[in-house]
């Protein structure tokens, strides 16, 4: 009987004329795909193409290639499904993956165009001119109160303004990925990158390891179904508090953090004992309902000090009224995670086949909130594949606050998108605990690139923005009247609320 | 009543600071009809002002009591019947009621004493890290949920009576204890699932379970003298505390259940 029917999907090709037999692709892989005898011998089945080999090969002389294998066309079942029932007979197990969906969904983003100016109104240019891009996550107050300020002009009367709002300098954060499922340079880097760029970065559900104290006001600290690492200590650290309820790639499921993941400091962190599994139950058990969500959101609030308190959720059918009853449960935000979005590991038909995509959230959310009144008690937060600034500024055109970004802030710092993440061999020293592998990213090297790619990304909007007219981003957020749609059915933009392109 | 001082009435309750006596180190503060904050808020107002105990009478399903409180040597007294998510992350001080308690007592708590000295309802510890609740009565439904330890802390759970399903489900560490000496409740002493997705610590209970109620997670043991010898003095205390006899508590076996994995779902995945 054969070892397996699954067959490598690439092909590591080493050109040995080129090849200085130095075995630096030996020691750079962390999937073992090579071997040392005179000169490197790749397992082509081991291959993920990281491209780590690729990228640190002094002679260039490594290619990966697609294991082009003819298999007879039936559209119908593509090699991959075929090689998953494969894998299944001979495992019998949940077919776990990380990273987001990768399949061919319609990208809603890539069907909408931004408007611009021109001739009867004019666009700003933002090298010159002011843009404003700050943006504040939490409750606004339902209407302005001010008072004189005894100089003969108004201010803002004290305790009717924007106190309880989380001040974010661009409308960009860093959506939580937790310590242990990422590793302790990678927050690092975060948090290092948020304080420069006056933005916050999130610790997901793995506790905030001590390292990260000093940048603990541009922090959110998470708390999930496991509660790990929560203590009345770690609440007080967080500029906000975000309740987990669930993840676009997962949508109602929960986390298991496998032992082997667990070493001393995540332990510590975690405050979990070390080798055993961390898992986080699918439910949190003290929410069962809109009114349990209220309890929890006020009890966070009442042992931290009335912080702001979001609430995170996967984007599924009934999004509009769940965030509804969020917002009247008292969170100060809502987000929104679409059905793209990233994972460190999650069983990949979850993953693949569970959600909605987060445009079509962000407007229906957003409307449903309008159409209540309540719009200004939370702000929305919009996160699942933003892959670029056009994402950011459709997402905000459609009527979000800000968005998150994490798969983004990973191929910053190296990932390739190898989907990986949850076998903890990361050759990039992203999703692993393994000292060797995590040593290759150094914090102050992965501000630098977060930080960029943060400056770039702003100033990408306000280039827009300009374009468009407006001088903050406030003037484009919700003004869907912005947007077009180019090859979308008329449904869809009923419920975009946008227009059709020509129109 | 006085309207002047009150705003919006909110569930029966009124946001009006309640009336506060101090008298030397003890606070005593009466709850009746006023909203959970502002009792919370005197609670701390007066740990804050050096007050080393507070008693806190009428208490009428005021939330969050003891929430977020800190410090060892404190002491809460509560009269009357606390709402939910009482001594909710909680770390350090004594919280005593002289009542029933409601759901999500002793949430994700970190240290410190609740005693009950009544029933208490569903989730009680749920993520709890280290202290010890003590409960007199009857407990209801996924008590004990997710309990974990983590080096010197150990939370302890001991409840009197009897308990509902989900007795310990996806427990990670910590010792949970199921008496069955006083209940008003039909039925065996513990429902099923009992230990579901356990994989850490350790729950005793007084009297026998059958296989159907326990998760295929646990192992079921009959306790030994050596591991109910460790038990006594916790027991000790526990009686004290409730005012059980000890001796009729240790009248009656033991059953133990542990954790057969620490890694309960490692064999459930085939990786892409």
């Amino acid at each position: 009987m054969p070892m397996s029917l699954i067959q490598p999907a690439f092909r590591v090709h080493i050109d040995y004329d080129k090849c200085h037999k130095c075995g630096r692709c030996v020691q750079q892989c962390g999937w073992s795909v090579y071997t040392f005898n005179g000169r490197p011998f790749p397992d082509d089945s081991r291959c993920r193409a990281c491209h780590r080999c690729v990228t640190y090969c002094p002679a260039h002389c490594i290619s990966i290639q697609k294991n082009e294998l003819a298999l007879r066309e039936n559209p119908n079942w593509m090699p991959g499904l075929r090689q998953n029932i494969w894998r299944q007979a001979e495992s019998g197990g949940v077919m776990l993956t990380g990273m987001g969906n990768d399949k061919p969904y319609l990208s809603i983003f890539d069907h909408l165009v931004l408007d611009a100016c021109q001739v009867t109104n004019p666009s700003i240019d933002p090298l010159r001119e002011p843009m404003e891009l700050r943006t504040y996550l939490g409750c606004k107050p339902d209407r302005v109160e001010v008072e004189p300020n005894g100089r003969g002009g108004f201010r803002v009367r004290p305790g009717t303004g924007l106190e309880k709002n989380v001040r974010l300098d661009t409308p960009i954060m860093f959506s939580p990925m937790s310590y242990g499922s990422v590793s302790l340079n990678v927050h690092k880097s975060l948090a290092m990158a948020a304080e420069r760029c006056g933005i916050l970065m999130n610790t997901g559900e793995g506790g905030l390891h001590a390292d990260l104290y000093p940048y603990q006001d541009n922090v959110i600290v998470q708390v999930a179904s496991g509660r790990f690492g929560v203590n009345p200590e770690y609440l007080n650290r967080g500029v906000a508090i975000e309740i987990k309820v669930g993840q676009g790639a997962k949508p109602g499921i929960g986390g298991h953090l496998p032992g082997e993941k667990i070493n001393r400091e995540v332990s510590v962190t975690r405050m979990i004992p070390q080798g055993t599994d961390a898992i986080s139950p699918a439910p949190h058990h003290d929410i069962y309902s809109i009114e349990d969500l209220k309890q929890l959101i006020y009890s966070l609030k009442e042992a931290s000090g009335y912080k702001p308190v979001g609430v995170k959720i996967a984007t599924v059918h009934n999004v509009a009224a769940i965030a509804s009853g969020i917002v009247r449960a008292g969170a100060d935000y809502v987000y929104l995670d679409g059905f793209k979005g990233g994972t460190g590991a999650a069983p990949s038909i979850i993953r693949d086949h569970i959600g909605i995509p987060i445009e079509i959230a962000i407007a229906a959310v957003d409307t449903r909130l309008r159409a209540e009144g309540i719009r200004n008690r939370a702000s929305i937060v919009a996160a699942g594949s933003i892959r670029s600034s056009a994402d950011l500024a459709k997402a905000i055109a459609l009527g979000a606050d800000a968005v998150a970004i994490g798969s983004a802030t990973l191929m910053a710092l190296g990932c390739h998108l190898c989907q990986g993440c949850h076998t903890g061999n990361c050759s990039w020293g992203l999703t692993t605990q393994k000292p060797e592998l995590t040593r290759r990213v150094d914090p102050e090297w992965g501000a630098e690139r977060l930080t960029n790619l943060v400056h770039a990304w702003s100033h990408e909007l306000q280039e827009i923005l300009g374009a468009l007219g407006v001088n903050a981003v406030e003037s484009l957020r919700g003004s869907r009247e912005r947007l077009r749609a180019v090859g979308l059915d008329a449904q869809t933009c009923e419920i975009l609320d946008v227009k059709p392109a020509g129109r | 009543m006085n309207t002047a001082t009150t705003k919006n009435p909110i569930e029966g309750h009124y946001e009006r600071g309640p009336s506060v006596i101090a008298d030397s180190d003890v606070t005593t503060v009466e709850c009746q009809k006023i909203y959970y904050r502002q009792v919370n808020e005197a609670v701390r107002a007066a740990f804050g002002a050096g007050a080393k105990s507070v008693r806190l009478v009428g208490v009428n399903g005021q939330r969050y009591i003891g929430t977020g409180i800190k410090g060892k040597d404190l002491r809460i007294e509560v009269h009357g019947t606390p709402g939910q998510d009482l001594a909710m992350l909680m770390d350090g001080p004594t919280l005593e009621v002289f009542g029933n308690a409601q759901d999500g007592v002793g949430n994700t708590m970190n240290a410190g004493t609740v005693i009950i000295h009544g029933n208490a309802g569903d989730v009680l510890g749920y993520g709890m890290r280290g202290g010890r609740v003590f409960i007199k009565g009857d407990v209801g439904y996924r008590v004990g949920i997710h309990m974990k330890a983590y080096e010197d802390l150990r939370p302890i759970m001991i409840c009197g009576g009897k308990a509902r399903d989900f007795f310990g489900e996806y427990m990670a560490g910590g010792l949970l204890v199921l008496l069955g000496m006083e209940s008003a409740l039909d039925g065996p002493l513990v429902g099923g699932y009992l230990g579901t997705g356990m994989h850490g610590g350790e729950i005793y209970l007084r009297g026998e379970v059958e296989p159907w109620q326990v998760g295929k997670e646990c192992g079921i043991f009959a306790a030994t003298d050596e591991e109910m010898a460790a038990l006594r003095p916790l027991l000790a205390e526990y009686c004290e505390a409730v005012g059980f006899d000890l001796e009729a508590v240790l009248a009656k076996g033991f059953t133990r259940l542990v954790p057969i994995s620490h890694r309960p779902y490692g064999k459930l995945y085939t990786y892409l």
